[in-house]
C-alpha cells in the first residue's frame, strides 16, 4: 500500500513529480498535518503576483455592485462597437477575475487542500453566477462566506452563506417578507419558500433528515427580514440588513420545536440549531466521505464522522483529522477509485505537467466545454461529485483530445522540461496497473505522456 | 522548479472545429420507418397551469392575481383549446400541431410521491420507481433492454451533457454533443488500439471509450461526406430551438436510433414568474419554437415518433409572496407526435376548489405519469406487459385509466 502516493491523490488536486518526491521525503503523516494547517505553507511569489494582479478580488459587496452591477449592464445596451464592448468586458470582468484566482490557486498553491476544500462547500453551498447580480458577487461570495470557514466550525460557514448577498438573492430570501405587512418595501408581500426548502434539504438536514412541508413554510417565517439595501447608494461594508418590519414576530414551531417570535436573533439560533442537528451531522458527513473515501461511502465511516462533527460542534478540521485517521480512508479497496470532476481533471494534469496558468479565461472556456464551468451550476445543489454524473463516452472522448493535444502541441524544449514517463513510472512505484505499462510500452515515445494524461490512473485518483 | 508557460490559445484551438451534425440521411425502404420516442424533461418544475390554462375554474384567478393568463377572446388570453383548457399564448408555434390533432395533453398527472424536493422528485421520475431510492439506473435505459425488436447497438442517444439517471445503466447510451464544438479526434486507427489496450482494466472507462469511439467514428464519416456534398446548412445549435432541430435530424438520419432524451431546463420561477408575458413567457416561446423545429428535423420520422415532455412536479396554485410560485404537486405530461391522438385534454380534472387540493395547496395528481408512459410503449413501442414490468417495475396501470393516448 503506497500511503503517500493515496494522500497525494486524495487530498490534492494533482501532483508533479517533485512534489511526490517532497512527500516521500517528509513522509505522508508530517504531508496531512501540513494539508491540514495550510498556514504552515507559504504561498510562492508568482501566486501572489498573480492574484495581486486581479482587482475585483479586494472589493466590497457594495463597491462590487456599484461599479460593475446592473446599470453597466444596461449602458452596455445603449452603446456600440467599441465601447460597448469594453462595457461588456467590464460587466463580466468580477467574475472572469474569480474564476482566474480560483484556477491559479488551484494549480499554483501548495494549500492543495484547501482548495479541494473551497470547492467543495462553494458546491455544498452553490450559487449561480447567471442570476441577477450574482455575477458580481460570486468571487466576493467565495472570499467572504466559503475560504474564511473551510477548516472551521460549521455553523459560522451556515450564518455567512445565509447573510451573503448572492445567496439571498439566488435563493430569492431577500424577497421572503412577513406577508400582509403594509410597510415591507418594493413588490414582495409574503412568504417565499425556495431558501427555507433548500437550506433543509441541501445545506443542513439532507432530504431525508426528518422535516416536513410544514417546517418549510415555518422556517421561511424564520427566515423573513433579511434583505439587501439600496443596491448601488450604500457605502457600507455590506449590502445586507435585517428590517425588523418585513419580520414575522409571529410564534413558530420548527421540527416540533417551539420558536419564540424574535428579531434577528430568532434566524441566528435557528441557523445555529440546525446547524447542530444530528441529521446536519450525517449529511454532511456522508458527502465529506464521499469526496474523500468513494462515491458510496462505508457506513461505519459516516457514523464516526457525524459523532466528531456532533462532539466537536461540528469542527471541520477535526472531522477531516478522524477522516484522515480512519481505517476506511486507508483501506486499499478504495484507493483510485473515485473519477475526476472536469475541473479536478483540468488542474491536475496542469500541475503534472507542471504548467503555469498564464490564461485562466481559456482554461475556464475549457471547463464550460467539459459541462462544469465555474460558478455556473444553475441549480443549488451543486455539481455532483461521483463518477456517475461525469464519465460517459463524449467527456471522456474529449479528456482523450486534450491530453493529446496539449503534449503534442509542446515544443521540443518543453518536451525536454516534461516529466520523463520512464521516471514516473519508477518515482511512482505501482501506480500504473498492468494495462497502462502494456500501452505505454507499445506507444511511440511521442504519445506516451498524452496516454499518462488519458490512464485510467490518471482519470482517477 | 521552473514552471512552463501554458501555451495560450492551444485549448481553444484544438476544440475550435465545429461539426454541424447534418447527417446524411441513411437508406430507408418508405414505409419502414422505425418508431421512436423522444423524452423531453423540463427541470426545475413547470408551472403547467399557465402552460395549459384551467380558464373555466374561478380558484385559478383567484389564486393567482398576477400570474393567471385571461381567458381566451380576453387581451392577452389563452388560445382555447376545448372550451374549458387554454394554452399559453407564447407557446403559439405549437398550437398548428394542436390543430391537425398530433399534441395532446394529460393534465393533473404527475408521481405519487409526496417530496418538493427537485431532485428526489426528477430522481424518482428518472429511476421510475417514485420513493425507492436503492433503484440506480433509469427507466429508459431498461427499456432499451425491453424493446422487443433486436436492433443494433447505437439505440439510445442522450442530448445532455452529463449522462441522466434516467439512462444511466447496463445498456450503451451514446452521448451526443449537440451544438457545441466538437474537438478532433485523437490517434487514428492506431492511436485507438493503444486506447483500447488502456483501459482493458477499467470495465467503466473501457466501454465509455468503445461507445464515444464509435460514436466519433460515425460523426466524422457523416462530417465527411457533409463536407464533400458542400452543404454546410447547418447552424451550430446555440439554444434549445437549434438543439432540437439538430436532435431531429440525427434521428431521422439513423433508422437506429429509437430513443432519445433531452432537458430544459430553468422553470424553477419562485420569483417575478411573470403571466403572459415576462420570464416564463419567454422560455416557453423558446420551448414552443424548439419543439416546432424539433418536428421539422425529424421530417418523415414524424408521423412515427411520439415526443414526451414531463417535469418533475407542478407549481403551487397560489402565487408566493414575490409574483412567482413554490413547489407543488400536479402538472401536465405533453405528448407530441404523429400517432399521438392529439386535440384533446386527457386525464381527470380534479379542481382547484380549497379542499380539492392537495395538502390544501397544489393541484392533485389524478394520473401517475407511469400510466401515460406505460401507454405510449405499450400502445407505441409494441412492449408486452412482461416487459412493462422490467421498465415500471411494481406498476400496475389501473384498468380504468382510458388513456387511449394513441392512434392505432
Amino acid at each position: 500500500m503506497d500511503k503517500p502516493l493515496h494522500s497525494l491523490r486524495r487530498l490534492g488536486l494533482g501532483f508533479s513529480l517533485a512534489e511526490m518526491d517532497s512527500v516521500r521525503r517528509q513522509g505522508f503523516e508530517a504531508f496531512i498535518h501540513n494539508q491540514l494547517n495550510p498556514e504552515t505553507l507559504p504561498e510562492p511569489p508568482s501566486l501572489q503576483a498573480g492574484l495581486s494582479s486581479l482587482g475585483t478580488l479586494r472589493l466590497q459587496t457594495t463597491e462590487l455592485f456599484r461599479e460593475y452591477g446592473p446599470p453597466i449592464k444596461r449602458k452596455a445596451t445603449l452603446f456600440q462597437g467599441e465601447e460597448q464592448r469594453r462595457l461588456r468586458r467590464l460587466t463580466r470582468l468580477p467574475t472572469v477575475e474569480a474564476a482566474s484566482a480560483r484556477l491559479l490557486r488551484a494549480v499554483q498553491s501548495p494549500r492543495q487542500l484547501q482548495e479541494i476544500l473551497v470547492d467543495f462547500w462553494f458546491n455544498h453551498f452553490n450559487v449561480f453566477l447567471e442570476k441577477g447580480p450574482v455575477r458580481v458577487w460570486v468571487g466576493a461570495y467565495e472570499r467572504d462566506a466559503i475560504r474564511p470557514f473551510v477548516f472551521g466550525k460549521f455553523r459560522d460557514m451556515l450564518s455567512a452563506t445565509a447573510r451573503h448577498p448572492a445567496m439571498l438573492f439566488y435563493l430569492d430570501n431577500w424577497r421572503n417578507v412577513a406577508p400582509r405587512n403594509p410597510t415591507a418595501a418594493g413588490k414582495s408581500r409574503g412568504i417565499n419558500e425556495n431558501y427555507a426548502r433548500e437550506l433543509l434539504e441541501l445545506h443542513t438536514l439532507g432530504v431525508d433528515g426528518g422535516y416536513g412541508q410544514q417546517d418549510v413554510r415555518e422556517l421561511a417565517r424564520i427566515l423573513t427580514g433579511w434583505g439587501l439595501k439600496n443596491l448601488g447608494r450604500e457605502d457600507g461594508p455590506s449590502v445586507f440588513f435585517f428590517d425588523p418590519e418585513r419580520h414575522d414576530t409571529g410564534g413558530k414551531v420548527l421540527l416540533g420545536r417551539p420558536v419564540a417570535g424574535k428579531d434577528r436573533q430568532e434566524i441566528e439560533e435557528t441557523l445555529a440549531f440546525l446547524a447542530g442537528h444530528p441529521s446536519t451531522a450525517r449529511h454532511i458527513s456522508y458527502k465529506l466521505a464521499q469526496l474523500f473515501v468513494a462515491d458510496n461511502p462505508p457506513a461505519a465511516l459516516v457514523e464516526k464522522l457525524a459523532r466528531r462533527f456532533q462532539e466537536t460542534d461540528g469542527d471541520i478540521r477535526a472531522i477531516l483529522t478522524t477522516l484522515f485517521a480512519s481505517e476506511e480512508f486507508w483501506d486499499g479497496r478504495y484507493y483510485g477509485v473515485k473519477f475526476k470532476t472536469p475541473f479536478r481533471y483540468l488542474v491536475s494534469c496542469l500541475r503534472l505537467l507542471d504548467i503555469t496558468v498564464s490564461d485562466p479565461e481559456t482554461l475556464a472556456g475549457l471547463l464550460q466545454q467539459w459541462g462544469m464551468p465555474l460558478y455556473g451550476c444553475p441549480t443549488p445543489d451543486g455539481y455532483h461529485l461521483t463518477q456517475e454524473a461525469w464519465l460517459n463516452p463524449d467527456a471522456l472522448m474529449r479528456r482523450i483530445d486534450f491530453a493529446v493535444n496539449l503534449t503534442r502541441s509542446m515544443s521540443p524544449r518543453e518536451m525536454k522540461a516534461a516529466p520523463d514517463v520512464d521516471r514516473l513510472r519508477s518515482a511512482l512505484g505501482g501506480f500504473f496497473g498492468p494495462p497502462t505499462l502494456a500501452a505505454l510500452d507499445a506507444a511511440p515515445p511521442a504519445d506516451r505522456l498524452a496516454l499518462v494524461l488519458a490512464s485510467p490512473e490518471f482519470l482517477r485518483y | 522548479m521552473r514552471r512552463r508557460e501554458f501555451l495560450a490559445g492551444l485549448v481553444g484551438g484544438a476544440a475550435a472545429l465545429a461539426l454541424p451534425v447534418a447527417w446524411v440521411r441513411a437508406a430507408v425502404p418508405p414505409g419502414t420507418e422505425p418508431r421512436r420516442l423522444v423524452v423531453i424533461f423540463l427541470r426545475g418544475a413547470i408551472d403547467g397551469l399557465n402552460v395549459v390554462v384551467p380558464y373555466r375554474d374561478p380558484a385559478y384567478y383567484r389564486g393567482r392575481p398576477t400570474l393567471a393568463i385571461p381567458a381566451p377572446g380576453r387581451e392577452g388570453g389563452a388560445f382555447d383549446l376545448d372550451g374549458r383548457f387554454g394554452l399559453h399564448p407564447a407557446l403559439e408555434a405549437v398550437l398548428p400541431f394542436w390543430k391537425d390533432k398530433t399534441l395532446a395533453f394529460v393534465h393533473a398527472s404527475g408521481s405519487p410521491d409526496p417530496t418538493r424536493s427537485h431532485f428526489d422528485a426528477q430522481d424518482y421520475m428518472e429511476g421510475g420507481e417514485p420513493g425507492n431510492k436503492k433503484t440506480q439506473d433509469g427507466w429508459m435505459n431498461r427499456l432499451i433492454g425491453a424493446l422487443p425488436d433486436r436492433i443494433s447497438p447505437v439505440k439510445a442517444v442522450n442530448a445532455d451533457i452529463a449522462l441522466p439517471r434516467i439512462l444511466r445503466g447496463g445498456r450503451p447510451v451514446a452521448t451526443v454533443a449537440l451544438g457545441s464544438a466538437t474537438p478532433k479526434a485523437a490517434g487514428g486507427d492506431s492511436g485507438q488500439d493503444v486506447f483500447e489496450r488502456l483501459y482493458a482494466g477499467d470495465v467503466a472507462l473501457a466501454q465509455a471509450y468503445r461507445e464515444g469511439a464509435a460514436a466519433r467514428r460515425r460523426i466524422q464519416e457523416d462530417f465527411a461526406k457533409e463536407m464533400a456534398a458542400a452543404d454546410g446548412g447547418a447552424v451550430p445549435a446555440r439554444n434549445f430551438a437549434g438543439s432540437a432541430l439538430e436532435l431531429g435530424r440525427l434521428i431521422h438520419a439513423d433508422p437506429e436510433i429509437r430513443l432519445a432524451f433531452l432537458s430544459v431546463g430553468g422553470w424553477d420561477t419562485h420569483v417575478n414568474q411573470g403571466g403572459v408575458a415576462g420570464p416564463m413567457a419567454k422560455k416557453l416561446g423558446a420551448l414552443g419554437e424548439g419543439l416546432a423545429r424539433l418536428v421539422e428535423g425529424l421530417g418523415n420520422s414524424y408521423p412515427q415518433t411520439v415526443v414526451a415532455l414531463m417535469s418533475e412536479f407542478g407549481r403551487t396554485v397560489r402565487e408566493n409572496g414575490s409574483q412567482g410560485t413554490d413547489h407543488g404537486h400536479g402538472n401536465v405530461m405533453w405528448l407530441l407526435g404523429g400517432r399521438v391522438d392529439g386535440g384533446k385534454v386527457w386525464g381527470r380534472w380534479p379542481g382547484l376548489d380549497d379542499e380539492d387540493l392537495y395538502e390544501a395547496r397544489d393541484l392533485a395528481v389524478t394520473t401517475d405519469f407511469r400510466a401515460v408512459l406505460d401507454a405510449v410503449l405499450r400502445q407505441h413501442l409494441g412492449l408486452a406487459p412482461a416487459q412493462l414490468a422490467t421498465v415500471f417495475p411494481g406498476f400496475a396501470p389501473p384498468a380504468d385509466a382510458g388513456l387511449t393516448l394513441l392512434r392505432t
